[in-house]
């Protein structure tokens, strides 16, 4: 007999696998509907988020107004020139400090003056009063000045303005412009002109001051690797780069978690395909074992059964993969439409190959994965099956159970990688759906062993036969609970989570911020200018005193010998910058030391210790101890390091790379600077008309603008964190019917039964009924505190934020997945109520 | 007559929780190529479990099974399923059929795992020959008790069985329909050359048969011929 192997071929396994599934059409529409909607999740998800994370970055190029910039204090070099040129820059600009003068009135003011070549800005827009001015100013050859500055001097469009030997028509005000703006990078107010107007003003001589900006549009390219390739070759030529990346500091943890909230949703989304998949396979099976063992019966070998049923399912995952992900994009494609009143900004619907390869694949392989434990079943079924007797007929080797098992958790663990991106995240959420797993098969083992134990018998019949349900052959306890558990589990996380990051998606825009800042008030306008301030109910945020110094030697070095030490570490910035500093006792919200000690005060003749921010440490190579030597306005400072701050810099408040202790600055010449805050425009307007008034040189910034784009952003975040909370939820829920509904024909028989022995339509919905509102309770109950647990963890770990638990997944959820796993448990069984047995029996084969 | 069919010294037992229960002691037998034999005896015998043996579905604690020439203990699961795949056929009191197949479909499919290329034809002439000519395409739920057992006859004779084991077939039948299965039965038996080996608690079916095998409590308590010839 040996040798002797059925002549039947891979063809003929193709045809059965298609007749069999063929006739259980309606059995294999629940099983595919099941992968449709756990592959659409996760297509329609992932797709969602590139989108919204494309849209969200975009949003942020605009608050420098391109992809990326190159700037140098100096005409670039030949080799920076080189790199300019290789990338092909889309504008450029030269700035620099100068006096301007407004021939009208004959006022003078120093001011900040860019030189201006190209179409910038390249995202967001320059905003100019009038409108027209913004796109007329290079064309026409005028200039566009600060709103401020025209509102000081009283100044017009269509007044003049005199930039060295050169005299401009003014064509509008400036009123907002991407770029990095603020307090950090200049002092002085902006005047914007067509840059062949430069050389004219003669204002750039040798030894000027100034700085030449290349800015770029590059969309497509890795930012990252830009930053890491282009700028250590650029510091070393005295130029720098700042790509858009760089800016989402300035959203700072937002939108970090808003990608990893998404990331979180995407890894959601797939195991809710995962409990789709597993759940109706599962049965899908086991409803086949029967007609395996005939097949065997009439001479069919175990391969061959395993085969027809292995092809079935690889091709109904595969169908199933294809349908799901173009569902999934039928979603992604039909949100911005559907969602067009809601959504608080335009998404561009783009299809990315990876989440639709990713689709199909998960399709294919999820189901054969999590087939292949319930399909061992067709290996070891005996034909004896068919005689009615069985005895150990589903015997499963326990190594290639364990090596199914195993191949599931590294596919997923593999899909959670390419998520992730971030091996040790990946590992630790498997985990911990892998220990939530477990917890959830202990609960529904400690369940059935609690029923057994302490079984009512004193209840009725109905409902002990619903109690009975839960723990005989064939009950479906341990497939529903680890269904509805998981997925309860998974959008309460998802839940919880939302709420964690949706309480910080909120710029602290409260009178606590300050938005306008006031730079250049001598010491002696302090008093005055405060109390112009206070007066109009607004009330001085900070009044700090600002000292000047640049570094004269870092650790014994001087900086001019460092600057020529070609092996120097220290960035080349460091050497040249100016650095503004103050002077305090304490910390302010936005600090916390990480290494050292704060140093609230020095007396005469003690060290000076002072307090330096993490970024400075790491570019100029300095630790705790270190000496450093300042060299302010003429006079020597020696100080050591004390304390290194990590500064959250998203927090628009002034913030110091280096802060000295008290008792050392204070003589030191200084000038100061106020903050306030301010709600309005006209507020904003009116308090800057009197400062400027009452103290001409005092410089008015007004940062509402930036805090409108920051805004702007964090809405965003808020509104993507929410939707697509909600939207994983929902289709966490339509999986979770999904995976109730496919177990429709697990009671049809016993229901039948029942009803052929005389059952009453009521007593076999009672029946039904308290099962599933017994595993729906069960599931759903265990499955939102486990959340919890998961919740605090990923406050703690991943987020970094408090995590205060909400009360809606108990009042709300809960309910509503039992009331929904109720509501389909009894549509399972509504055919048994309405038809006669036998057309039942006869239906269900 | 060479025996199709030897049985030595058979015991079998199952696990019944913590117990082992013996369903069958020490069963010897043999029966003839082309004879029709019946196995008969209360319910729990043993029957069924025997009926299992000796078509290889189940392997015996000790004793030896020759099927076809075949000692059954040397061969592995799917050298046993070949084995019955060419020189057995089967009946069962409950049909058996694959829900998921047409009459034709389930009839031909023993002939589609030989490779055999005319399988449609052979399993049309079939069921035209059990009287089935209009149900080909029928899904056995379409079909009555009586129509799926003929289903079952044709696709018992579809690859010329040496031996054909018959579990109760007219238990699930009324006995009008039984009676016109059993008649088809024995007349395919006849024009094929088929050993039948019928498992039954209807000694008027026994009867039929030229051997009644009774069993009791797992043991052979006669083995004799019938008046039958």
């Amino acid at each position: 007999m040996k040798g002797n192997r059925s002549k039947a071929g891979i063809l003929w396994l193709f045809n059965m696998a298609w007749r069999d599934g063929r006739a259980s059409i309606s059995r294999l529409l629940l099983f595919i509907a099941s992968i449709i909607l756990g592959i659409a999740a996760v297509v329609s998800i992932q797709l969602f988020s590139e989108n919204v994370k494309q849209n969200i970055q975009s949003q942020s190029k605009a608050l420098i107004g391109a992809d990326f910039i190159i700037d140098s204090r100096q005409l670039p070099n030949e080799k920076v020139q080189a790199i300019i040129d290789s990338l092909g820059a889309d504008a450029y600009e030269v700035n620099f400090p100068s006096m301007a003068a407004f021939p009208k009135n004959g006022a003078a003011k120093l001011v900040q003056v860019r030189g201006m070549e190209g179409n910038f800005p390249f995202y967001g827009t320059l905003e100019t009063n009038p409108t027209i001015a913004a796109s007329e100013y290079q064309q026409k050859g005028g200039a566009l000045v600060d709103a401020t500055l025209m509102l000081q001097y009283n100044i017009k469009p269509g007044d003049s303005i005199k930039l060295g030997v050169v005299t401009l028509p003014i064509l509008g005000t400036i009123q907002g412009m991407p770029g990095r703006s603020g307090f950090s990078s200049s002092v002085a107010p902006t005047v914007l002109i067509p840059f062949r107007f430069v050389e004219q003003t003669e204002l750039l001589q040798q030894g000027s001051r100034k700085e030449y900006q290349y800015f770029f549009v590059a969309p497509d390219m890795d930012m990252d690797l830009l930053d890491e390739t282009l700028d250590p070759i650029l510091d070393d030529e005295n130029a720098d780069l700042d790509t858009h990346t760089d800016t989402s500091r300035q959203i700072g943890r937002s939108y970090d978690n808003m990608g990893k909230f998404l990331n979180l949703a995407a890894f959601i989304a797939l195991l809710l395909g995962c409990i789709g998949i597993a759940s109706s396979v599962h049965i899908y099976i086991k409803e086949k074992l029967t007609d395996v063992a005939v097949l065997k019966c009439i001479g069919a070998s175990r391969k061959q059964t395993f085969l027809i049923y292995l092809i079935q399912i690889a091709v109904m995952g595969l169908i199933g993969g294809v349908l799901g992900t173009l569902l999934g994009i039928g979603i992604q494609q039909a949100l911005p439409l559907l969602l067009q009143e809601f959504l608080p900004f335009d998404i561009e619907v783009s299809l990315t190959i990876q989440p639709m390869l990713m689709g199909v694949l998960l399709g294919l392989i999820m189901s054969v994965l999590f087939a292949l434990l319930p399909l061992l079943g067709t290996w070891y079924v005996s034909p004896l099956e068919v005689l009615r007797v069985s005895e150990n007929a589903t015997v499963k080797s326990r190594k290639i159970k364990i090596i199914n098992f195993g191949a599931i958790i590294l596919f997923i663990l593999l899909f959670s990688i390419w998520i992730f991106k971030d091996i040790l995240f990946a590992i630790a959420f498997v985990l911990g759906v892998f220990i939530t797993f477990a917890i959830l098969t202990g609960i529904s083992a400690l369940f059935i062993r609690a029923i057994k134990s302490y079984f009512p018998t004193a209840w009725g019949f109905t409902a002990r036969t619903s109690l009975l349900n839960l723990f005989r052959p064939n009950n479906q306890t341990l497939v529903l609970v680890l269904a509805i558990g998981l997925g309860t589990f998974l959008i309460s996380t998802l839940y919880f989570t939302k709420d964690i990051l949706l309480a910080k998606t909120s710029l602290d825009n409260t009178s606590e911020n300050a938005n306008i800042i006031l730079v250049d008030v001598q010491p002696e306008q302090r008093a005055d200018v405060e109390a112009s301030i206070t007066p109009s109910g607004l009330s001085v945020i900070d009044n700090l005193s600002i000292v000047t110094m640049r570094m004269h030697s870092i650790n014994g070095k001087f900086t001019n010998d460092i600057r020529k030490d070609t092996t120097t570490t220290i960035k080349n910035w460091v050497l040249n910058h100016e650095f503004r500093t103050t002077f305090r006792d304490s910390l302010i919200p936005s600090e916390t030391i990480t290494q050292g000690a704060w140093v609230k005060e020095v007396k005469p003749g003690e060290p000076v210790k002072i307090s330096i921010s993490e970024s400075l440490a790491e570019d100029a190579k300095i630790a705790i101890g270190d000496p450093i030597v300042f060299n302010i306005q003429g006079v020597m400072m020696e100080t050591t390091v004390g304390s290194i701050r990590k500064i959250d810099w998203a927090r628009l408040q002034l913030n110091f790379m280096i802060v000295f202790p008290g008792g050392v600055l204070e003589e030191a010449p200084q000038f100061h600077v106020l903050t306030t805050f301010v709600p309005d425009n006209a507020t904003s307007a009116s308090l800057q008309q009197e400062l400027v008034r009452k103290f001409p040189n005092v410089t008015v910034f007004d940062l509402r603008q930036i805090y409108t784009v920051i805004e702007d952003i964090l809405g965003k975040i808020s509104w993507v964190i929410n939707f697509m909370a909600f939207f994983s939820i929902l289709t966490g829920i339509i999986v979770l019917i999904g995976s109730v509904r496919n177990t429709k024909y697990q009671r049809i028989r016993e229901s039948v039964l029942l009803r052929t022995l005389g059952a009453k339509g009521k007593q076999i919905l009672h029946i039904t009924a308290l099962e599933y509102l017994f595993l729906g309770i069960l599931g759903s109950l265990a499955g939102i505190l486990l959340s919890l647990l998961s919740s605090q963890l990923l406050a703690t770990v991943l987020f970094e934020e408090p995590f205060v638990p909400s009360v809606v997944p108990f009042l709300i959820f809960l309910p509503a997945i039992v009331l929904l796993v109720l509501i389909i448990g009894l549509s399972n069984i509504r055919s048994v109520l309405q038809s006669p047995p036998l057309e039942i029996l006869r239906k269900v084969g | 007559m060479p025996k199709i069919l030897k049985i030595h010294e058979l015991e079998k037992s199952y696990s019944s929780g913590s117990k082992k229960l013996k369903v069958l002691h020490s069963i010897s037998f043999e029966v003839e190529e082309g004879a029709t034999f019946s196995i008969v005896g209360p319910s729990g015998s043993g029957k069924t479990t025997l009926l299992g043996l000796c078509a290889g579905l189940d392997k015996q604690d000790s004793g030896t099974i020759e099927l076809c020439g075949q000692n059954l203990g040397e061969l592995n699961e799917d050298e046993r399923a070949q084995l019955r795949n060419r020189e057995v056929g089967f009946i069962f009191q409950n049909f058996q059929l694959l829900p998921t197949l047409t009459a034709l479909e389930n009839v031909i499919v023993p002939l589609e795992l030989q490779g055999v290329k005319n399988a449609t034809k052979t399993g049309k002439d079939l069921l035209e020959k059990v009287g089935l000519g209009d149900r080909f395409h029928h899904y056995p739920s379409q079909l009555s008790g009586g129509e799926q057992q003929r289903v079952a006859l044709a696709r018992a004779f579809s690859n010329s069985p040496k031996i054909l084991f018959a579990d109760e077939p007219t238990g699930n039948l009324d006995e009008e329909t039984g009676e016109k299965v059993i008649q088809l039965l024995f007349e395919l038996n006849k024009e094929a050359g088929t050993t039948l080996v019928i498992i039954s608690h209807d000694l008027e079916l026994a009867n039929k048969t030229q051997h009644i095998l009774r069993l009791k409590g797992g043991k052979i308590i006669s083995n004799e011929p019938t008046l039958v010839q």
